[in-house]
């Protein structure tokens, strides 16, 4: 990597390098796995004057329960997740999104915080984090905030992070009672990266009826967005393919889909509408 | 002689290298007090350089010095073209641009500085002012003229050319019936896993200049270079360590490399540069690139009587090494594996404001396959008939070889329905179709894609080629006994030092693993011409076979010296010359004992073999002997050794059937792979876990041109695909398991009777793969389809968007 010049520090606590992010609020980016920072700045797109590497702060990176939550630490990286039994048991689309991701390779370095704070377009993580309605912790100059995932995603490769805000953890509500899950992901042949990808969470009434639904979707937009119409066709109904299909066509309400070299807005719009069907199916056959 | 290697599966002894890691590549070599370099690229398409500002480069820290177009325009010569067609316009194509830049990526100036960082970081602060001029993307465009690129030429296009044999008007003028069709062949990027790279030493006291570059032709590149720069080509040594992939990529003589050597001559300093990915993709030549259209004619029986191809060749800014020649190449192979009286094709090659193209994997021979196997499909679409009775219908029969072809050509040997049988067997065709008719009653998609491809390998007789068609080998046996073969093919992945070192154990009767196989070095080797065109094995192996016989018409004398017996009583066996015949046991597989025990050696002198009384003496003891030389047959040379050139007396033509079976999604419009079966016939197999590696490579390649694979400028001749986040090389997920089998007829072109295999994978799966996405949708009246076919395509057709 032939980048600009930079300086690189490794903080041993998140509140040290909160101020050194402080110290530097323009010139100074946080390092975790590095996986969408680095090629930015091999490709000089990205000229960082200081790296705060996080990666090495061993405290960040956990999964655990608390109470009625799940805890994920910033710097767990994919692997982690796609690899954790106590997730595959409790919340199965986090490891499912996990394991979508790139190739072995970048699972072993990305990192859950690091894809959320740097919200790509076309990243896994933001779908999920919205399907699940997570709620991210900040830690800044100011102290620590919390904001939900919907709230997060401002815009294209922007969030609600504050100069010398770091994302510290990922707060998801335990699934109870029946619940069902799916990732859908078309990936980009070159990159890898979600043509389209749709997180689904549904929750079930006794009578196999939806009690409550969660869509997160990436890859179609500037950002990644919750399909509330989706969503809200779902709620309640009895899921039969008619419901599902019907619901899955909203699922870019309001929404007007990119184009690129490798697919139109139009064919962007029916694959979102397809594989939405099909992560609803797919979490419909895995309920549980 | 009993082939102990040869025919085996024996494991590359180059990957434990590569696979730990131990291997060098040039960015692994380090010298003392090397400098680097960073090239200052153009970043618009066409422009005139109005003012180049260096003043802030020279200032930064690390710079040592900055050069620009004006500063070498008369000291390194332009990069060379060896296309010799008739009136052929070939730019003045300088190693930096001068006053004018024409594509993205075009070097403009070289900033050299004490680490790759201060280099890079001077050379953004290179001040270059640019007066952006109309830009030319479009071939056809290019061809209408307008705006003319090139100062001093009248129009854009840079050759016109007929070729063919036969009546062609008579031919369509007498056909039941024609089908027409406009063929896209798209730029592709050759990828090579190592980007290019060069070192440059210049020494001197010695006044000697050392080129490490990542090249598949390190002689050619010895003798250009030299020109270039003006050094004598016995001061110029060119050495390949690894290479990490060329796919004909590195089958050039760059600016880059020119440059360097010259800077070096310059600072008295090693220097260093590295392509970086993007350079990869901006400034290192394309592939393909044509716009075509394919008329052909036939009986209403399907026998074919004439084909037509009118085509607009694309070859960027510049001439690269042979970029006018590719097209030419593709004139060679219209007429596929079938009898066809008459070809026309007609080139109109033209300048656009893009990199050059030039030779990648199968150079111009892809496009004239895809060309005549679309054609075909076609044909059996008109006449309603099964894709694989068409081109059986048209094959000719082994009998009828040597085929002479309406494009001039003379195949050498081949029988391309037992290919087809053996593909049809293995795929279970018959059995194929009808599960294809049912899936289609219950409404899913399913297509089989056929393709009977023959390609022209072994490049070649050098009445053909532009600087030499041969391929030289030395093979000379050490006093200890080892087995040195220093071949002037410069392999690069394909395996070679493998597969040759199986020929000479083999010839020799010695164990593989006293064979090694030196290449790639000018400063050791004999000149040779490089690996390209499927030509090492075919014309580099014959040439280390022939060399082989030569030595060993020297051992026979040695042998019967030393066993004061008559040659001709002797026999050759197992490393072994005996008296009785057949009385030699065969070599052991591990190391041979060394004649000198490592270690018990006395000092200075080697102990003479003593044969007295002895009915046997084996090739090493023989090779003692040679060089010790105390006694020797009257009138005999010292030392053992041998030098040949191989010319070989025409091109070989390996062929072979590959079916691919796709299934698509009707909602989504991906595609999926349900079978891919290739028979290929490649001649006699000196390795067939090499010539699977390289099908399978090959095919891989192939399913990247079909399905995914474009280089994309916009109108205003940026790169848009530049980097390999958006240009889209298979990944393993995206490959299906290839069932390959063979069928061997042997060439008889030369004595190993081998064909080639390193580009059969590339010409013949992409028209199997079209072939069967578009069978898929003809249910939807689709007879064609461009590359890459992506889903979009595929959804927009079922649903008719």
């Amino acid at each position: 990597m032939i980048s600009a010049q930079f300086d690189y520090q490794a903080p041993a606590t998140i509140e040290e390098a909160v101020s050194l992010l402080a110290a530097d609020p323009d010139g100074a980016r946080v390092l975790a796995g590095g996986h969408s920072l680095i090629p930015a700045m091999k490709l000089r797109l990205a000229q960082p004057q200081l790296l705060v590497d996080i990666a090495r702060i061993k405290s960040l990176s956990y999964i655990r329960e608390d109470g009625d939550q799940i805890l994920i630490g910033a710097t767990t990286t994919h692997y982690q997740l796609e690899s954790s039994d106590l997730l595959k048991n409790i919340c199965p689309l986090l490891p499912a999104c996990a394991g979508r991701i790139g190739d072995v390779q970048v699972r072993n370095k990305g990192t859950i915080g690091g894809s959320l704070a740097h919200s790509d377009p076309a990243g896994d993580w933001p779908a999920a984090a919205l399907a699940l309605d997570a709620e991210l912790a900040l830690i800044g100059p100011n102290g620590d905030r919390t904001v939900k995932a919907e709230s997060f995603f401002l815009d294209l490769l922007t969030t609600d992070l504050k100069p010398g805000e770091i994302l510290r953890e990922i707060r998801i509500k335990k699934p109870s009672g029946q619940f069902g899950q799916a990732y859908q992901k078309v990936p980009h042949p070159a990159s890898g990266f979600a043509v389209v990808g749709v997180a689904v969470h549904l929750g079930f009434n006794a009578d196999g009826s939806c009690s409550a639904a969660g869509v997160g979707v990436t890859g179609v937009s500037v950002k990644a967005f919750r399909a509330h119409a989706t969503e809200a066709a779902l709620t309640g109904a009895s899921l039969d393919d008619q419901t599902i299909a019907a619901a899955a066509a909203k699922v870019c309400d309001g929404i007007n889909p990119t184009t690129d070299l490798y697919a139109s807005s139009d064919y962007r719009r029916h694959l979102a509408e397809v594989h939405t069907r099909r992560a609803i199916k797919a979490a419909l056959a895995s309920g549980k | 002689m009993a082939k102990k290697y040869v025919g085996q599966r024996v494991k590359r002894t180059e990957d434990p290298r590569l696979i730990k890691g131990l291997a060098h590549y040039v960015d692994d070599i380090t010298l003392p007090g090397m400098l680097h370099v960073a090239f200052v690229r153009s970043v618009y398409a066409h422009a005139r350089i109005t003012g180049i500002d260096t003043s802030a480069a020279l200032a930064a820290p690390g710079v040592v010095a900055v050069y620009t177009g004006a500063d070498v325009a008369d000291k390194v010569g332009p990069v060379p073209c060896a296309g010799a067609l008739p009136d052929l316009k070939v730019p003045d194509h300088r190693v930096l641009a001068k006053d004018k830049v024409y594509f993205m990526g075009h070097p403009i100036a070289v900033v050299v500085a004490k680490d790759r960082y201060a280099a890079r970081d001077a050379a953004e602060l290179v001040m270059v002012d640019y007066e952006e001029l109309p830009v030319v993307t479009d071939v056809e465009d290019a061809a209408r003229g307008g705006t003319v690129i090139h100062d001093g030429f009248s129009d854009n296009i840079a050759y016109r050319l007929t070729s063919g044999e036969g009546d062609i008007d008579a031919a369509f003028a007498a056909a039941d019936r024609t089908v027409k069709q406009r063929v896209l062949h798209r730029r592709l990027a050759p990828i090579a896993m190592e980007p290019r790279g060069v070192l440059a030493r210049y020494l001197p006291g010695e006044e000697e200049l050392t080129l490490w570059s990542s090249t598949q032709i390190p002689h050619l590149m010895r003798t250009q270079v030299a020109l270039m720069i003006g050094i004598p080509e016995n001061k110029l040594r060119v050495i390949t360590p690894e290479v990490g992939g060329g796919f004909g990529s590195k089958l050039n003589v760059y600016a880059e490399e020119a440059l360097l050597g010259w800077i070096s001559m310059q600072l008295n300093k090693p220097v260093k540069w590295i392509e970086t990915r993007r350079e990869n993709m901006q400034a290192t030549i394309h592939g393909r690139g044509q716009v075509g259209d394919v008329e052909i004619a036939f009986k209403n029986d399907g026998t074919l009587t004439g084909l037509r191809y009118s085509v607009f060749a694309d070859m960027g800014a510049y001439h690269q090494l042979l970029t006018p020649a590719i097209p030419t190449l593709t004139g060679l192979m219209l007429s596929g594996a079938y009898k066809i009286p008459a070809i026309q094709m007609n080139i109109t090659a033209c300048f656009t404001n893009k990199m050059a193209t030039d030779a990648y994997r199968g150079a111009g021979r892809p496009e004239a396959t895809y060309i005549v196997e679309r054609a075909l499909d076609l044909v059996a679409a008109d006449l309603s008939m099964d894709p694989a009775e068409v081109r059986r219908r048209n094959f000719p029969a082994p009998n009828e070889f040597p085929f002479h072809t309406a494009t001039g050509l003379d195949y050498d040997s081949g029988d391309y329905e037992a290919a087809l049988d053996k593909a049809q067997q293995i795929a279970g065709y018959a059995k194929l179709r009808e599960e294809q008719k049912k899936a289609r009653e219950e409404g899913r998609l399913i297509g089989i894609g056929v393709s009977t491809y023959v390609e022209i390998c072994a490049l070649g007789p050098s009445q053909a080629m532009p600087a030499g068609g041969w391929e030289s080998a030395t093979v000379r046996i050490e006093p200890t006994g080892k087995v040195t073969v220093l071949t002037g093919a410069s392999p690069h992945g394909q395996g070679q030092e493998t597969s040759f070192a199986q020929i000479a154990a083999d010839e020799l009767g010695v164990s593989i693993n006293d064979v090694t196989v030196i290449h790639g070095d000018t400063g050791v080797v004999q000149y040779g011409i490089g690996t390209f065109g499927s030509r090492a094995t075919a014309v580099g192996g014959t040439a280390v076979y022939v060399a082989i016989q030569k030595l060993k018409e020297k051992a026979d004398k040695i042998a019967a010296h030393m066993l004061k017996a008559d040659a001709s009583r002797m026999s050759f066996e197992g490393g072994k010359y005996s008296l009785e015949k057949a009385a030699a046991a065969a070599a052991g597989t591990g190391t041979s004992d060394p004649v000198v025990p490592v270690g018990e050696a006395p000092a200075g002198a080697l102990p003479e073999p003593q044969t007295d009384g002895r009915s046997s003496v084996s090739i090493q003891e023989i090779a003692l002997a040679a060089h010790i030389a105390r006694d020797l047959p009257p009138d005999t040379e010292p030392g053992l050794s041998a030098t040949y050139f191989f010319e070989p007396k025409n091109f070989t033509f390996p062929f072979g059937t590959h079916i691919a079976v796709v299934e698509v999604d009707r909602e989504t419009g991906d595609i999926k792979f349900l079978r891919y079966v290739a028979v290929d016939d490649c001649g006699k197999v000196i390795n067939p876990l090499l010539v699977d590696g390289q099908v399978h490579g090959g095919i891989v390649q192939s399913i990247g041109q079909a399905m995914f694979e474009e280089v994309v400028y916009n109108e205003d001749g940026q790169l848009i695909t530049g980097t390999l986040m958006d240009y889209a090389v298979p990944r393993a997920s995206h490959v299906p398991n290839f069932e390959l089998d063979r069928t061997e007829t042997p060439s008889p072109v030369n004595p190993l009777g081998v064909k080639g295999v390193g580009e059969a994978g590339t010409i013949g799966a992409t028209p199997a793969i079209v072939g069967a996405i578009v069978d898929a949708l003809s249910p939807f009246g689709v007879k064609h389809l461009d590359m890459p076919i992506r889903p979009e395509n595929v959804w927009r057709i079922i649903n008719g968007h």
